[in-house]
């Protein structure tokens, strides 16, 4: 059975790609050199409209508007430009309410597209632009460590990693934040108020690593300007052992949060990328077979969490202590305990 | 004349769900249609694989190995059709309820009319309803614009106007939905159905059809207003999802290839089997068919020639698992629930099984906490859809649920229970049905894949359901009346077939069970006491064949609607108790 990768490696090469939603233009080029909050493509894309009825507002029927408009599509108006005067002695005039661009004429009327209407893309990760998708984005690559979370805010930032854990499941609470962390990624335990999340946002950090927030701080967590990644999940949860080694190891390094929302379909997961300067690294691997040996982590419980590695494939189906049935596995938990393990709740570590 | 038997095909049916992909085997064994092996395998629609096609070959290599007959060849392509030495099969037939919620935006003329047919409508397939534009609508031209730009649907349902009705009107909607159109980038553009109006029709068509590329045409869901027929429109929407699941996700253009275009949405071949059974079973009471998975949950129900469909999204067990805290509150889920589990461990709970959809219950206490969450899951859906039953359904009482015999379940939690009675409960508890019906189990998960089935061979599913494919949990009876705890409100006697006795007096409160095996019919004479209703009248008794089950003849005594004790020691000790007369723990 083919098994789900989450990606806690020390050294790998990314390769992600970036893609604007819509067409728009790419700002880079091939092999250029981009930080995570460069800007490397845009488009126009405005969500806020006004229709100008200009048949009605002058009191002429649809076609003599149209003769009477003055502005045609893709026309930049600044607020209050005649957009087409009436007939008569003491005619009306229409003009355009706000600034804005002429998206469609017709049928006597006027549709303005106003407000911000750019889409900036960013790069995400550190790297080098490996390939140009044309009008739509870019692929890129770096060589670094990986770690994915299974919560992100979508926001992204980097910045030099500081320690506030004592162990996996420390708690990350306000009065622990001080000035020293400003402009700082903080790799912070579990978060079990808003006080803290506010007071992270008042230094301010440049990201929280957590290993799980609780779920009703997750609309703030949400509003935060800085990016926060969650490890782990949602709870009281401790960071699994595998992302606690690997991050608590590099402290003082320039880490980058993409603490993109996760999408099962698109794959896109929120990441901790620390880009380290080798010329080579392993690809990726975003599957595999389970099998024996390999090292997982639990996704339910028993065990939530914990890192093991598989002893045995179980054959046919296994009774599990629920009673359900299902292919499964005997897993050798860190802490030196052996739990059958259904193979749906399994994800393959590295 | 039907097909079928003559040509003796094997039929490979394939059931691509948001968790899992289900391959099953029909072929003839001693010259009847049977159920012959299923194999399944995770599905593959989301990262890292993106093509569902890959789940779908991993399950049939599982059915292949189970049969020890080859169905793929060695690139892993279907063998079609089967080969003089017994490999391949000779048709293909899938359902998909695998993708993301398709966003949907209604424009009717009426709230109460066009609107409401239209929401009938999107309900009958994994939509989520992102916004409405009606004549009541308050809201500036533009506002409609920005809404639809803001939300980006999928799929743009239109009714409005009875046959020869409203013409202006629907123009003057139209034009915000063009506009918007207009503005989306190419890719974005929504699908279009028109169902109404059909003296308009070609108009729309040509004006429509402008903008939107993929615009689809059904007869009007309100031809009068006293009329409502959504059959037709149904079944072009069952299309037009199959269509926009090509788009997003890669893989279902090939099986709609193998399968030569028998690829259905799995609600709506769910739904065509339950309307045949209501054709051809349905008598006085209505068949009602419920469905809980990852992706959403299905109620479905069929009587004489009505029919309804209703799938929720909101209330499946996978990915969304969070959002059904928008629909009730901690404390309501809580109360299913045997063991003392804080507000606090539910929410967690709920979260992280999102980020896991397809995980399982390991632990008894795992299981516990999803089966408490399914079955307030399933009682939302089950209130939901009671509003648009079929209007002659026969009630005991007004306010609770319509008679119905039998009633059908599958769907992963239901079907993968440990036990039948941890099903049962499950569904005495969400369904709350009264007086006397069979309750079936669709343990493999067949009722869709039938439904698809039957559009290649229409008497493959009528043979495979007479086959005992289904596994039939047993005949309940649930009295309607109001009483104290512990009175005596029904006495029941059952005559075996050898003429042996069992009795029972039934209490309020409390469960009993009878047994009678599987295949086995009995007697069963009701004596009820108290003005308790069964169906004959109140307080009136009688006398009727029941057909055994897993857990025989299921007398539930609890009251309805289903009043749980307020105090949480007592009202979790009754429910320990409840679960232990039907076996489970």
């Amino acid at each position: 059975m083919q098994a789900p990768v989450h990606h806690i490696i020390g050294l790998t090469s990314i390769v992600r790609e970036r893609l604007l939603p819509i067409s728009g233009t790419v700002l880079v080029r091939l092999n250029q050199k981009v930080n995570p909050n460069d800007i490397i493509a845009e488009a126009n894309w405005s969500r806020e409209h006004v229709l100008l009825n200009v048949a009605h507002m002058l009191g002429v029927n649809p076609s003599i508007a149209d003769r009477l408009i003055k502005c045609k599509v893709d026309d930049r108006l600044v607020a209050k430009t005649e957009i087409a005067v009436g007939l008569g002695l003491f005619a009306h005039s229409v003009v355009a309410p706000q600034d804005g661009r002429v998206a469609l004429v017709g049928g006597g009327q006027v549709l303005m597209e106003v407000g911000n209407s750019k889409f900036e893309l960013r790069a995400g990760i550190p790297g080098t632009v490996i390939h140009i998708i044309e009008n739509r984005g870019v692929v890129i690559q770096t060589n670094g460590s990986l770690v994915q979370g299974v919560w992100g805010n979508g926001r992204i930032d980097s910045g030099l990693l500081v320690n506030l854990t004592e162990q996996p499941d420390s708690v990350l609470s306000a009065g622990r934040l001080d000035v020293s962390m400003r402009g700082s990624i903080v790799l912070g335990g579990i978060v079990k108020d808003a006080e803290t999340l506010k007071a992270a946002a008042d230094l301010p950090v440049r990201g929280l690593i957590l290993s799980s927030l609780y779920p009703s701080l997750i609309p703030q967590a949400r509003e935060m300007r800085y990016p926060i990644i969650v490890t782990d999940g949602f709870g009281p949860l401790p960071m699994n052992s595998a992302a606690y080694k690997l991050l608590s190891t590099n402290i003082k390094r320039d880490v980058t949060l993409n603490a993109g929302v996760y999408d099962r379909y698109s794959g896109v997961r929120p990441e901790v990328i620390i880009p380290l300067p080798v010329a080579d690294a392993p690809a990726l691997q975003e599957s595999q077979e389970f099998l024996p040996g390999l090292q997982v982590r639990m996704r339910r419980p028993p065990a939530m969490g914990m890192i093991g590695s598989i002893v045995v494939l179980k054959p046919g189906l296994s009774t599990l202590l629920s009673g359900l049935r299902a292919p499964a596995a005997e897993v050798k938990l860190e802490n030196g305990e052996t739990v059958i393990a259904p193979l749906v709740n399994l994800e393959v570590v590295g | 004349m039907t097909s079928s038997l003559v040509d003796g095909n094997s039929i490979l049916a394939v059931d691509v769900g948001a968790a899992n992909t289900r391959a099953v085997l029909f072929d003839v064994v001693e010259g009847e249609y049977r159920f012959v092996a299923s194999g399944v395998a995770p599905s593959t629609a989301e990262a890292p694989f993106k093509d569902v096609s890959e789940g779908v070959r991993s399950a049939i290599a599982n059915l292949q190995a189970i049969l020890g007959r080859a169905l793929l060849d060695a690139s892993r392509d279907l063998i079609t059709p089967s080969q003089p030495n017994g490999s391949g099969v000779d048709g293909l037939v899938v359902t998909i309820s695998a993708g993301p919620a398709i966003k949907v935006a209604l424009v009717g003329l009426l709230q109460d009319v066009s609107l409401e047919s239209a929401r009938k409508l999107a309900q009958s397939t994994y939509a989520r309803i992102v916004e409405t534009i009606g004549l009541s609508d308050r809201r500036k031209p533009e506002q409609k614009i920005d809404a639809l730009l803001r939300t980006q649907p999928d799929l743009i349902l239109i009714t409005g106007g009875t046959d020869g009705g409203a013409e202006r009107s629907i123009h003057k909607l139209l034009e915000p939905i063009g506009l918007a159109s207009f503005i989306l980038p190419e890719e974005k553009v929504p699908a279009v159905l028109f169902a109404g109006n059909e003296k308009i029709t070609e108009e729309i068509k040509t004006l429509v059809g402008s903008f939107a590329p993929a615009m689809h045409v059904s007869p009007n869901v309100r031809p009068s207003l006293e009329t409502e027929d959504l059959e037709p429109a149904q079944r072009e929407l069952a299309r037009m999802v199959i269509n926009i699941r090509k788009q997003q996700i890669k893989g279902v253009d090939l099986l709609d290839a193998w399968s030569g275009g028998f690829l259905l949405p799995t609600a709506y071949a769910t739904g065509r089997m339950v309307r045949f059974l209501a054709q051809v079973y349905s008598a006085e009471k209505g068949i009602l068919s419920v469905d809980l998975g990852a992706s959403a949950a299905m109620i479905s129900v069929g009587f004489k020639s009505k029919f309804t469909l209703h799938v929720y999204p909101q209330f499946g067990l996978g990915d969304n698992q969070p959002g059904l805290l928008n629909y009730t509150p901690l404390a309501d889920i809580l109360r299913w629930s045997s063991l003392d589990i804080s507000e606090g461990v539910l929410r967690d709970y709920l979260y992280q099984k999102s980020l896991y959809p397809s995980s399982i219950a390991a632990t008894k206490e795992d299981l516990a906490l999803s089966q408490v969450v399914a079955r307030q899951a399933l009682y939302l859906a089950m209130q939901s859809a009671r509003r648009d039953f079929p209007r002659n359904l026969t009630r005991i009482k007004p306010g609770l649920t319509p008679l119905f015999d039998p009633i059908l379940a599958g769907g992963g939690i239901l079907s993968d229970a440990s036990h039948p009675g941890q099903s049962l409960m499950l569904l005495l508890d969400s369904l709350q049905p009264v007086g006397i019906t069979t309750v079936i189990l669709d343990q493999n998960n067949l009722l869709p894949l039938l439904g698809a089935a039957a559009a290649q061979n229409n008497i493959l599913p009528i043979q495979v359901i007479e086959s005992g494919a289904f596994l039939s949990v047993g005949t309940v009876v649930v009295p309607v009346v109001s009483a104290n705890y512990g009175t005596p409100i029904l006495r029941a006697t059952l005559t075996y077939q050898n003429g042996a006795e069992a009795r029972v007096d039934l209490k309020y409160g409390s469960l009993e069970t009878l047994p009678l095996s599987s295949g086995e019919t009995g007697k069963l004479n009701i004596e009820c006491l108290r003005g308790a209703d069964v169906g004959f009248g109140a307080g009136r008794g009688g006398s009727i064949s029941v057909t055994g089950g897993a857990l025989g003849v299921v007398f539930d005594g609890r009251g309805r609607p289903l009043d749980l004790p307020s105090d949480p020691v007592r009202r979790r000790e009754l429910i320990k108790k409840w679960n232990w007369t039907l076996g489970g723990e």
